[in-house]
C-alpha cells in the first residue's frame, strides 16, 4: 500500500487533484488544424500533379472550409491563453526546441496562404466575381502564374502543421500517455482523413468521390495500425505507461474511445466506404460525418487522459 | 555555481512554516501555494513508514518548461535558477503541461508563477524565505559548486534521492533519506 497526501493542503487550481489546464479549446483546435491541413494537403497534392480538372471539388470547393476552420481554431487558441494580451511575444521569437513555437508560426503562413489559395479560385467558382481593385486582380493573375510552387509550399506547410497537432502533445514526457513519437504521424493520419471525409462530403463528382473515398480507406487501415501500436508500445513500456494505456483498456475513457473513436468514428465508416465502392447506395454524408466525429472525440479523448496520467514518486 | 536545496525527509515534521513563509516572502495569491509538503504513508499495519517531504520546483538543469515554452519566457538564470519573464508569458500552460512535478501554476493575473528559490534574497546572499524559517533546519540551500556551502555539507555524508529521476529532468532538489 502506498498512499500520498498533500498536508499543507495543496488544491491549486485545475492543478490538483488532476491536471486540468488545457480544456476544450485545445483539442477543437487540433481538430480544426487536422482538418485544414487535410483540406490543403489534397488542393496542393492535386494542383502539383495537374489533376485540378478531374479533381474540381477537392482543389477549389474544399479549401474554402480552411480558413474558416483555421480562423476559428485560432480564435479557440486564443481563448486558450491566459495571457492574452501578450500573445504577440510568440512571433518575436522562434524556439526550436518549441512545438508550440514552431505551430505558431506554421499558421503565421498557413492562415494567410489558405485564404490567397480560395481568393485565386474565386473567379472560376463564381464567374461574376469582381475584385473590384485592379492590384487585386494583378495580384490574383500572379498568384495563378505561381500556382504549383505555391501548391508546394502549401503541402510541405500542410505536413507540418498535421504533424505539430501531435507533437505538440508528443513533446510532454511528464504525461507519459502523451509521450509516444507515434502521436505525430497519428494526428496527422486523422487529420488527412478528417479533411478527406470533409471534401467528400462537398464533392458532387461521383468519380471525384471513388478516388477520395479509395485514399480514406487506406488512411482509416494506417490510422488504425498507428492506434494498435500505439497501445502495444504502451504496454511494453514502464509503469506510468502502462498505467496510461490502462485509461482505455477498462478504464474510464474506454467506452469513449473504443466505442466512438474506433468502432463508430473508424471501423464503422470504412465498411460503409467499402460497401459503397462495391456498388450499394450509402448516404455520403453518413461516413463522412461519422469520420468527422470521431476525429473530434479521438482528440478531446486524448487531450483529457493525457492530463490526468502522470509520473509517480 | 549551481544552486540546490536539500530536504532532510528524517527531520521534517510537516509543520507547514516553510509554505506559509513562501506565500508572505512572495505574496502568492489566496488558494496557492510554491512549496507544499507531501507525506508520503507506506506500508500496511503495523509496519507503515511515513516520509514528510516539503516540495517545490526543482529548478532542473534539463528543464522540460524552458525547453517547451514557446516565447522564451520560462528561462534559466545563472546558478540553474529557473525563473519566468511575466510580460513575456502568454500563459499558454505548455510548461505546465510539461513539468513532472506539478511546480507551477496560473497565476490570478494570467503569466504563470513559481518558485523562484527567493532570487531576491539570494542576489544578497540570503537564503530562500522557507529555509530560514523552517524550525526543524531540514532544508539546506546553497551552492553544489562550493564544498562549504550549507547543501553540500548536508549532501556529503547523507544518502539522498530526487524525485522521478527517469523524467530526465535532473532535478536540484535532494531528498535525504
Amino acid at each position: 500500500m502506498k498512499e500520498e497526501l498533500f498536508v499543507s493542503g495543496r488544491n491549486t487550481p485545475n492543478i490538483d487533484p488532476f491536471l486540468h489546464i488545457w480544456h476544450w479549446q485545445i483539442p477543437l483546435y487540433l481538430f480544426l488544424g487536422g482538418l485544414a491541413a487535410g483540406i490543403l494537403f489534397f488542393a496542393s497534392y492535386y494542383v502539383i500533379t495537374g489533376k485540378e480538372k478531374q479533381m474540381q471539388y477537392t482543389v477549389k470547393w474544399a479549401p474554402i472550409i480552411a480558413p474558416f476552420a483555421l480562423v476559428i481554431g485560432l480564435g479557440a487558441l486564443f481563448l486558450d491563453l491566459k495571457h492574452q494580451l501578450y500573445f504577440w511575444r510568440l512571433y518575436t521569437t522562434v524556439r526550436f526546441t518549441s512545438p508550440m513555437s514552431w505551430g505558431a508560426w506554421t499558421l503565421m503562413l498557413i492562415t494567410p496562404m489558405s485564404f490567397i489559395w480560395v481568393a485565386s479560385y474565386m473567379k472560376e467558382m463564381f464567374p461574376k466575381w469582381d475584385w473590384k481593385f485592379e492590384i487585386l486582380n494583378k495580384f490574383e493573375a500572379w498568384i495563378i502564374s505561381v500556382r504549383v510552387p505555391f501548391a508546394w509550399i502549401m503541402m510541405a506547410l500542410s505536413i507540418i502543421l498535421g504533424v505539430y497537432t501531435g507533437i505538440l502533445l508528443s513533446a510532454f514526457n511528464a504525461r507519459p500517455l502523451w509521450n509516444t513519437s507515434i502521436l505525430g504521424p497519428l494526428f496527422l493520419t486523422s487529420g488527412l482523413s478528417t479533411g478527406l471525409a470533409t471534401t467528400i462530403w462537398m464533392s458532387k463528382n461521383k468519380q471525384e468521390r471513388i478516388v477520395l473515398s479509395r485514399i480514406d480507406l487506406i488512411l482509416i487501415l494506417v490510422e488504425l495500425f498507428l492506434i494498435i501500436h500505439l497501445f502495444m508500445g504502451f504496454l511494453a513500456s514502464s509503469a506510468v505507461q502502462t498505467e496510461a494505456a490502462a485509461l482505455f483498456l477498462g478504464g474510464q475513457f474506454t467506452v469513449t474511445f473504443w466505442v466512438f473513436v474506433v468502432i463508430l468514428g473508424l471501423a464503422f465508416p470504412a465498411t460503409l466506404e467499402i460497401l459503397e465502392l462495391r456498388g450499394y447506395h450509402v448516404p455520403v454524408w453518413v461516413p463522412a460525418f461519422l469520420i468527422l466525429f470521431g476525429g473530434l472525440v479521438f482528440r478531446f479523448v486524448m487531450v483529457e487522459a493525457g492530463q490526468i496520467t502522470r509520473f509517480l514518486y | 555555481m549551481r544552486y540546490a536545496m536539500a530536504i532532510d525527509t528524517a527531520k521534517c515534521v510537516g509543520c507547514g512554516d516553510c509554505v506559509v513563509a513562501c506565500q508572505t516572502e512572495n505574496n502568492v495569491p489566496h488558494g496557492y501555494c510554491r512549496d507544499w509538503i507531501v507525506e508520503n504513508v507506506s506500508g500496511s499495519y503495523p509496519n507503515v513508514q511515513v516520509e514528510l517531504r516539503s516540495e517545490r520546483c526543482n529548478h532542473c538543469d534539463n528543464a522540460p518548461c524552458v525547453r517547451c515554452c514557446p516565447t522564451g519566457a520560462s528561462h534559466i538564470v545563472e546558478g540553474g535558477i529557473v525563473l519566468v519573464t511575466h510580460d513575456e508569458c502568454i500563459g499558454c500552460g505548455a510548461c505546465i503541461e510539461s513539468c513532472p512535478y506539478d511546480a507551477r501554476y496560473p497565476h490570478p493575473e494570467g503569466y504563470v508563477d513559481k518558485c523562484t528559490f527567493c532570487k531576491h534574497r539570494v542576489d544578497k546572499g540570503q537564503n530562500p524565505a522557507c529555509v530560514d524559517v523552517c524550525p526543524t533546519h531540514c532544508l539546506h540551500f546553497g551552492d553544489l559548486d562550493d564544498p562549504n556551502s550549507d547543501v553540500s555539507k548536508a549532501l556529503k555524508n547523507r544518502s539522498w534521492k530526487v524525485l522521478a529521476p527517469e523524467a530526465g529532468t535532473k532535478p536540484q532538489l535532494y531528498f535525504l533519506t
